[in-house]
């Protein structure tokens, strides 16, 4: 959506909303209700993202907007249109995801995808400095399978370039 | 959820002329909007995306105060240097608030419009006055160890979830709201009102009002002030209790002193009985003790949040101490 | 056969799914013409539907059937509690819901809505209305403390209502110290992160069924009773699962109504639970009260052991966690005595969560021990040591292998145990009181009853896949079975793929229990090398093979070359030159009973924790654990487990509790954000280590398990941690900030 900001008017019917998903314009035919989580997992088959409480207390639904991490449940996609979502479809072969491998920062995975979109942009906010400033800026992710010092090894090894 | 229109407006005067509309609403980050809509909480059957309204710059004032955006995200004000060197209660507040993606999310002024986490009111089918007035308050004699010992009523005792709004109160800030039929500017403790017989109202706000800024005033004292929150899990809940603090002191006397309390209160709690004990008084213990046990007296307790109180007037004594020291 | 795969730290084979977003969890199918289906739960916890009045929902957009009990079919036969654990049918409770008007508990399902999406769907449900009769309900202790009976059995009938032996009263009076204490636990719900789904499709009168389980075979087997239909007309197909810890290890309702309501709308389709009815729709933990008395001589060595427990069951099933075995399994005690009481109440009947019944009961055992360590002037280590069992207390018979008291020494050692001040509350860093706790863990070994199966198919090219109808919860179930066969097959691990969690597959049973990596590794390891020697036997008997003639025994396999003492050649050369395309071998393991040994599982946990000494807020600060399971397969995943189990123990030692409004009959903290679990903050670096006990009698692997013994334990080491900080003893888990102000 380029130019001066317009009025969006949507709804509440389903009107097709294009959205900029990993750099490619999809279309998606949603009502203004659907979050972006469902809309990616339900109308796109984008799946990686997961939907782990639908009620923000999880962070398993973590994807990127405007290069900022947020939880998917509470956004909603129509007000998504202009901006640029990005999912872990859209990171490939990130050192993150090599170094969640080798540390076994993982389990049954079903946090998996939200832990390294929201530890890439860990790194990129700086709030990885010490084991407890990682831990803390973690802490919306939540990881029943209880991973977490692997993750914070695998977090440790990309910051100190290990998996480059 | 049901079913709703959706409008993006890109300036004030059109957010205003859509948010007369008795039916909408406006919809800034969603972390609270999307999930009262979601349980059934919110009803409105059109949202008015606010996002893009030039309302989200943080300023510094002349003479030291903010003024921040209505649409600053949290993550953005706690990010901002002047912010982090005059006010460090605020940032920790912001900090230790939510998880690092709401932070992102959730606006300044959206956080002072959250709602309650009572799982009464949460649950459809529940008496709760504040969501269905006149229908009974369930966390009376129910579940109720988060709920709040201060500013109570029968009618409701929902504790207050915001942590910034406490560090907020505390430093005297001011909320400015805009209507269709002018501005208009508040302090903002008095922005949260307390249960009563009326707990569904939660703020003097009209209906397509919107918050356009939050301005805190200078204060030299909160260089020197820390947010303190007490909690069952280290990371990622709301408090049992917390406590924002700036204290000047020198020579063993407390200059000035701010202190409100979150976690225990209906509304961000300004604890104005302890500051005029401990103002001009000794920084030691035992004012402390004495402050925090006056300003605790009026208490209510129920038998799942007693504990609060104790836990209350200890966070209080903790956090004094630490800023005394500092 | 050398052993250079099993073992090794091998990275999980199907990480690079999860860490992509490629994995498909089963929520995650869509199929042409799918539609979403969506549960509406009872709202009271006991009397009868009066009413329901679909016109609202229906008149929703988007919204194509609402189904009550007056829509859906009579289930083919009336469900039996049945544990997983014996290979067959598996249902959670014996009760289907939507069969007539009664309601049991809340949130029992009463009627299915159908959307076109799943938004309008669960549009629909909320607008239905439905109206009830609602009767006396008990959902807590209290209200039913006076109406408590002993069970005859438990677990399905598995496990007694009472046990003992001796003469518990002979030996309390005999003891010269005596400990008494009663514990409460909250109720616990599994929360894995994936809520629990299924997606349902028929074609031509056979139902292919994906679902978020521990056994693909449970489901297939239990769907396949409640339909009326013969197992082979259902195939379920499970391919990563997130995370269960038990709440996926019964089958529930959710399959099979998901089946019936593809059936009506002849479409398929897919419902998956919300978190909320992760609450009341996949069993607990039951909430319980346990009271224990020790009687020891002067010297600390038991005289006698008495626990009970008291807790609430569904109105038709005598459900209770097997928390009290293990308090007569641990130490070397001539009088024991055990009882479960029960009430009948208003929940549905619960069921397995990790480490169940062991973690509850020897968090009290283990507390009790650390008080009669006081008591008798011992270290706590050394009090376990003087009780230490040296044959089976049980039984009489000596162990398959233990391994105990070289993890106590090692978890001493990591943790720093000589540090320790055994008076409470006497060190301080700041704030904070400091304080060293440990506590034993033990788990069951649990027989398998059936034949567990695997295929090892080697093709032509060199490859092998390897097929089972195992399903990997997050345990690294295909990594290690990768392993174990590539191993047993001498091919290296790029050549062996596994293919598993479809019921098309042959026959393995749930992975429950801590059973998972011995029945797959054991049918998978019997399957590779009955491959190989079936390979080697054609070989040495090939004319045209470089191995013709040669002893088969002196056959070694490296690399998927054969290679005798007097020529080698490949697997694949050799099926190449007879124009074989593929072999197979079918391996088949069966439990072969062990009447000479006791089996058991044991570890030692170590905790130091911190207590703020005015705010009372713990954090624990390390953790160390060390285990002897047996074999370890994949030291990589193993530690990630065992590590997974402590952290549990954490968790279920300071955050976790399901809240019961006794009112309304119903869970009052329903969601991810009121229901604490550990967030990556609260979990310090944890110490793991394996003692390798080499056990030659439990199974051709030497495989006790590691699925559950991690956790157990830990919340003893915790409480008793907090006690040596603080000096007081917090009997009520999870230990919460108010009981320490």
């Amino acid at each position: 959506m380029d130019g001066p900001l317009e009025k969006i008017e949507r709804g509440p019917e389903p009107a097709k909303l294009s959205l900029s998903v990993n750099g490619a314009t999809l279309v998606a035919e949603v009502e203004p209700r659907a979050s972006l989580l469902d809309t990616l997992r339900e109308t796109l088959d984008l799946t990686g993202t997961k939907k782990g409480c639908n009620q923000g207390a999880c962070g398993a639904c973590t994807v990127w907007v405007d290069g900022r991490r947020v939880v998917s449940c509470l956004t909603l996609a129509v007000a998504c249109e202009g901006r640029e979502v990005t999912t872990i479809e859209g990171l490939v072969e990130h050192p993150m995801q090599e170094a969640f491998l080798s540390c076994d920062a993982l389990q049954c995975g079903y946090c998996t995808p939200g832990q390294i979109m929201s530890a890439v942009k860990l790194l990129e906010e700086g709030h990885a400095g010490n084991d407890a400033e990682i831990a803390e800026w973690m802490s919306g992710n939540l990881c029943r399978c209880a991973a977490y010092p692997h993750i914070r090894q695998a977090i440790r090894e990309v910051r100190d370039g290990e998996h480059q | 959820m049901h079913a709703m229109s959706y409008a993006r407006v890109g300036d004030v005067a059109s957010a205003l002329a859509e948010g007369a509309d008795p039916d909408s609403r406006f919809l800034a980050g969603g972390t609270t909007e999307v999930d009262m809509l979601r349980i059934g909480v919110a009803r409105e059957r059109r949202l008015i995306d606010i996002n893009d309204l030039p309302l989200n710059t943080i300023e510094d004032l002349p003479g030291g105060g903010l003024r921040l955006g209505a649409l600053a995200r949290m993550s953005d004000v706690a990010a901002t240097p002047s912010v982090r060197e005059r006010f460090p209660m605020l940032v920790q507040a912001l900090e230790l608030g939510a998880s690092a993606q709401l932070r992102n999310m959730a606006s300044m002024g959206g956080n002072m419009m959250q709602r309650v986490r009572c799982g009464y009111f949460r649950e459809a089918g529940m008496p709760c006055n504040k969501r269905e007035p006149g229908s009974g308050c369930a966390a009376q004699g129910g579940f109720h160890r988060g709920h709040a010992v201060l500013g109570t009523s029968e009618h409701c005792f929902a504790t207050h979830p915001s942590d910034v709004a406490v560090a907020l109160v505390a430093l005297d800030a001011v909320i400015h709201l805009q209507g269709r039929y002018g501005e208009r500017a508040m302090p903002l403790e008095d922005f949260f009102l307390q249960p009563g017989d009326a707990p569904e109202r939660e703020h003097p706000i009209e209906h397509g009002e919107l918050i356009t800024a939050i301005e805190v005033p200078a204060a030299p004292v909160a260089r020197t002030s820390l947010y303190w929150k007490v909690r069952d899990r280290e990371s990622y809940e709301f408090a049992l209790v917390s406590a924002a603090v700036a204290a000047t002191v020198t020579n063993g006397v407390i200059r000035e002193v701010r202190l409100a309390l979150g976690g225990v209160a209906t509304r961000p709690w300004r604890a104005r009985a302890a500051e005029q004990m401990l103002t001009g008084g000794p920084a030691i213990s035992d004012a402390f003790e004495a402050a925090a046990s006056a300003e605790l007296a009026p208490a209510v307790p129920h038998p799942q949040n007693a504990f609060k109180i104790e836990l209350a007037k200890r966070t209080i004594v903790r956090v004094l101490e630490r800023v005394s020291a500092a | 056969m050398t052993t250079t795969l099993i073992g090794q730290p091998v990275t999980r084979v199907d990480g690079h799914a999860k860490v992509t977003g490629a994995a498909k969890y089963t929520a995650e199918i869509s199929l042409p013409g799918m539609r979403h289906a969506v549960i509406a739960g009872s709202e009271i916890p006991a009397g009868r539907i009066t009413g329901i009045d679909k016109s609202r929902a229906m008149a929703e957009p988007g919204v194509l059937a609402v189904l009550t009990h007056e829509d859906l079919p009579k289930v083919a036969t009336q469900p039996v509690l049945t544990l997983s654990l014996a290979g067959t049918v598996a249902h959670g409770q014996s009760f289907f819901p939507m069969q007539d008007p009664v309601i049991h508990y809340a949130g029992q399902p009463v009627a299915i809505v159908v959307g076109e999406t799943l938004d309008a769907a669960t549009r629909g449900a909320e607008l239905l209305d439905v109206t009830y009769e609602r009767t006396e309900s008990i959902t807590v202790i209290d209200e039913g403390r006076d109406r408590s009976y002993v069970p005859e059995k438990i677990l399905a009938g598995l496990a007694p209502g009472e046990m003992g032996r001796g003469d518990v009263a002979a030996g309390l009076a005999a003891a010269e110290l005596t400990v008494e204490a009663t514990f409460t636990f909250s109720a616990n719900h599994q929360n894995p992160l994936e809520m629990s789904a299924s997606v349902a499709s028929w074609d031509d009168g056979q139902l292919t069924l994906w679902d978020a389980t521990h056994g693909p075979t449970a489901t297939q087997m239990t769907v396949a009773s409640l339909l009326g239909i013969p197992a082979s007309r259902i195939r379920v197909i499970t391919r990563f699962v997130g995370g269960s810890f038990g709440a996926k290890a019964m089958i529930w309702a959710h399959p099979t109504l998901a089946a019936m309501t593809a059936q009506i709308m002849h479409r398929p389709i897919k419902l998956a639970l919300t978190r909320e009815q992760m609450f009341t729709g996949c069993g607990l933990r039951e909430d319980n009260e346990q009271t224990i008395t020790l009687g020891a001589a002067a010297d600390g060595r038991l005289t006698a052991i008495r626990h009970e427990k008291l807790s609430i069951t569904s109105a038709y099933d005598d459900w209770a966690e097997p928390a009290l075995s293990g308090s007569g399994e641990l130490y070397a005690c001539d009088n024991f005595a055990a009882v479960y009481h029960l009430i009948k109440g208003n929940t549905m009947t619960p069921t397995f969560m990790r480490g169940p019944g062991e973690t509850a009961g020897l968090a009290v055992l283990e507390c009790a021990m650390d008080e009669l360590a006081e008591r008798a002037g011992l270290d706590p280590v050394e009090l376990r040591v003087r009780n230490h069992a040296d044959v089976d207390p049980v039984s009489g018979r000596p162990w398959s292998s233990k391994g105990l008291k070289e993890c106590y020494e090692r978890g001493a050692e990591l943790i720093g145990w000589g540090d320790r001040d055994p008076r409470p509350g006497m060190r301080r860093d700041g704030d904070w009181l400091i304080g060293m706790g440990m506590a034993t863990a033990i788990y069951p070994v649990y027989p398998l009853m059936n034949p567990q199966r695997a295929r090892a198919r080697l093709y032509a090219d060199g490859t092998a896949v390897i097929q089972t109808a195992a399903s990997d919860i997050g345990t690294g179930a295909a990594t290690v079975l990768t392993q174990i066969a590539a191993e047993g097959l001498g091919l290296p691990l790029e050549m062996v793929r596994v293919e598993y969690g479809d019921t098309s597959l042959p026959f393995l049973a749930a992975s429950v229990g801590s059973t998972g990596s011995t029945a797959g590794g054991n049918a998978v390891h019997l399957a590779a090398t009955g491959l190989r020697e079936q390979l080697v036997a054609q070989a040495v008997q090939d004319e045209g093979s470089p191995l013709h003639g040669a002893d088969p025994e002196l056959v070694d396999v490296v690399d998927g070359v054969m290679v005798g003492p007097s020529g080698s050649e490949s697997y694949g050369e050799m099926l190449g030159r007879n124009f074989v395309p593929e072999t197979e071998y079918l391996g088949t393991y069966q439990h072969r009973v062990d009447d000479e040994h006791a089996l058991l599982n044991f570890g030692a946990q170590f905790a130091e924790v911190a207590v703020d000494a005015a705010l009372g807020v713990v954090r624990v600060r390390r953790m160390a654990g060390v285990f002897a399971p047996g074999r370890v397969l994949n030291q990589k995943t193993a530690r990630s487990q065992l590590m997974g189990g402590m952290i549990w123990g954490l968790s279920q030692a300071l955050l976790e509790a399901s809240h019961m409004d006794p009112r309304f009959g119903r869970w009052a903290n329903p969601s991810l954000g009121d229901y604490l679990v550990p967030v990556n903050a609260d979990v310090p670096e944890v110490m793991v280590e394996t003692v390798e006990v080499d056990d030659p009698f439990i199974n051709p692997l030497g495989i006790k398990g590691i699925g559950e013994i991690g956790m157990v334990g830990m919340a003893g080491a915790i409480a008793n941690a907090v006690y040596n900080a603080t000096g007081r003893r917090v009997r009520s888990f999870p230990i919460t900030i108010e009981s320490l102000l």
